[in-house]
């Protein structure tokens, strides 16, 4: 019985990190660009959404209605300015870029916020309750995390597919010079791109500080290398394999944690690796999606 | 624009595009070095020229996808050479590029949606575009990349028209297509036209070209060598301005001869 808990963990878990993923895989998939500081802005987002809780008293779910406009903004913000400019070099200086970005705002919360961690509702019926099904126990949280998961990626499908943005989103990623020849500006459009991606990144944010605990290392120790694992294993650029990617690893890491509690995160990384060298494309390759 | 044989071309009015004395380098190369032309409303004006003449780069810069190092594009009297190409595109000079470049990922009909997003007022519709190639319509929902050659050209020029242009640029429609397929992509041009549109080619098939002009103008190594109607020009000068044969007939206009 305890192997299917594993396994009904890991796939709710698989929401989370699916929620970490789908906004790194539209950076990368629009814009080339791999943003290294995706972790520490999901960070950022938790210790918004933590401090728009405590100052203005808005009930802990409905703080996202104030953190992702908060964040989509930035991520428009920060395309339009330091991404694009790097972009304008070279797809090595946006590495570069986003490196630095995370430094900076790691050490910046460290700086404001010191070391200690914090959650995000503790406390909360919804955040600390669970029912049971026999002899399995399912907690709440990750079964609103996963349908918000589920949501958001229906959402980002039928973004893109059938908006008027998401049409030239999908087409200024095919073929930028095309697109401008349209009178698309291209630059616009990454950055409407870049405020959905960070939109994701703040409901990521939200629900890892109400999952578990944010420091300001987690955005790089755990989100980004959950992120990444995620895209990987989906495959590259493709919406729903960051859903089945997360599933995947939360599977993974269940399953190492019942061998050995110490196993948990090995193990998902072990999968990882086992992708990147047996099928490289990820489990739902972009050929076959399109 | 000297030494033209004889006085065929609609110069009444103003052009609608001029280009003074363009120089564009890349890189080192220099790709234009002092190209001037007159676009006037209504006209076919093609330029012909070998590989590397700078057909390209010249309509490329027009469109603004390169920076000139020094002259400029006046578009309806309006210097535009700052201009980026979108900003060019939304004010009608809208170019078709080399190799089709549809979106590959989206449909027939989305990648004429994305043709239409910033359109200026004016007489194309997608439901005139799929009236005038009527295989259009019943593809509309397959993708792009599923196309022919010919068929991926034809939408290239019907996502370029649903801007609805005023100046047309064409960049070497004929490249990798079968003689009958250029025919008929070719044989569309009078309805095209027939819209009001001015259109600016590049084509390396110079039979072809001297066929749908009203104005020939012939580049060799970033040069003019040769400028005129094509009723006007001889089969010996259009050769000798194309492949830079040594005393080229005394018709054709040598480079930069007047301002």
């Amino acid at each position: 019985m305890s192997w299917v808990n594993a396994i009904i963990q890991g796939v709710l878990v698989g929401g989370l990190y699916a929620l970490f993923a789908c906004g790194l895989s539209l950076m990368f998939g629009v814009m080339k660009v791999v943003n290294l500081a995706h972790g520490d802005l999901a960070v950022v987002a938790g210790y918004v959404a933590i401090g728009v809780i405590t100052v203005a008293h808005i009930p802990v779910l409905w703080s996202f209605v104030i953190v992702v406009p908060v964040m989509a903004v930035l991520g428009y913000v920060l395309q339009r300015t330091i991404l694009q400019g790097a972009l304008d070099r070279s797809v090595l200086a946006t590495l570069m870029v986003t490196f630095g970005l995370s430094v900076v705002i790691e050490n910046g919360l460290l700086q404001f916020f010191t070391a200690n961690s914090r959650g995000i509702g503790t406390g909360l019926a919804l955040v600390s309750g669970s029912f049971s099904i026999g002899q399995i126990q399912i907690g709440y949280l990750l079964v609103v995390i996963f349908a918000t998961a589920v949501v958001v990626l229906l959402g980002l499908q039928y973004f893109l597919s059938a908006s008027r943005y998401g049409r030239l989103i999908r087409a200024v990623a095919d073929d930028k010079e095309a697109a401008q020849l349209a009178g698309a500006d291209y630059r616009h459009v990454f950055g409407i791109a870049a405020a959905v991606a960070f939109g994701t990144v703040a409901l990521g944010g939200i629900a890892y500080g109400m999952y578990a605990q944010l420091a300001p290392t987690t955005g790089t120790d755990t989100i980004l290398l959950f992120a990444f694992a995620a895209v990987v294993i989906g495959g590259l650029g493709s919406l729903w394999g960051t859903l089945l990617g997360g599933v995947v690893l939360g599977v993974a890491q269940q399953i190492g944690a019942q061998i050995s509690i110490s196993d948990e995160t090995l193990a998902g990384f072990i999968v990882f690796l086992a992708v990147l060298a047996l099928r490289p494309q990820g489990l739902i390759s972009r050929g076959a999606q399109s | 624009m000297s030494g033209l044989p004889n006085g065929e071309r609609p110069e009444s009015g103003t052009p609608l595009l001029e280009v003074h004395d363009l120089v564009v380098h890349h890189g080192q190369l220099r790709a234009l070095d002092g190209i001037s032309l007159r676009v006037f409303p209504g006209e076919v004006y093609a330029i012909i020229g070998a590989n590397g003449a700078g057909k390209s780069t010249l309509l490329r810069t027009i469109a603004g996808l390169h920076s000139p190092t020094s002259g400029s594009v006046l578009f309806d009297g309006t210097d535009v050479t700052g201009l980026r190409p979108e900003r060019r595109a939304r004010q009608g000079i809208v170019m078709v590029l080399e190799g089709r470049r549809l979106f590959g990922s989206l449909s027939v009909e989305e990648n004429l949606q994305v043709g239409a997003a910033f359109a200026r007022e004016g007489p194309w519709t997608i439901e005139r575009v799929y009236e005038t190639f009527d295989w259009m319509r019943e593809r509309r929902n397959q993708s792009a990349a599923q196309l022919s050659g010919g068929e991926q050209q034809t939408v290239a020029i019907g996502r370029a028209l649903l801007a609805n242009p005023r100046v047309l640029l064409l960049d070497e429609l004929s490249l990798g297509l079968a003689p009958v397929v250029v025919q008929r992509i070719y044989g569309m041009l009078p309805q095209i036209l027939a819209a009001g549109l001015t259109v600016l080619l590049v084509e390396q098939d110079v039979s072809q070209a001297l066929r749908v002009a009203s104005h020939i103008h012939c580049l060799l190594e970033g040069r003019t060598t040769l400028e005129g109607a094509p009723a006007g020009v001889s089969a010996d000068q259009v050769e000798a301005a194309y492949f830079g044969l040594a005393g080229a007939a005394p018709g054709s206009a040598p480079e930069r001869s007047e301002p």
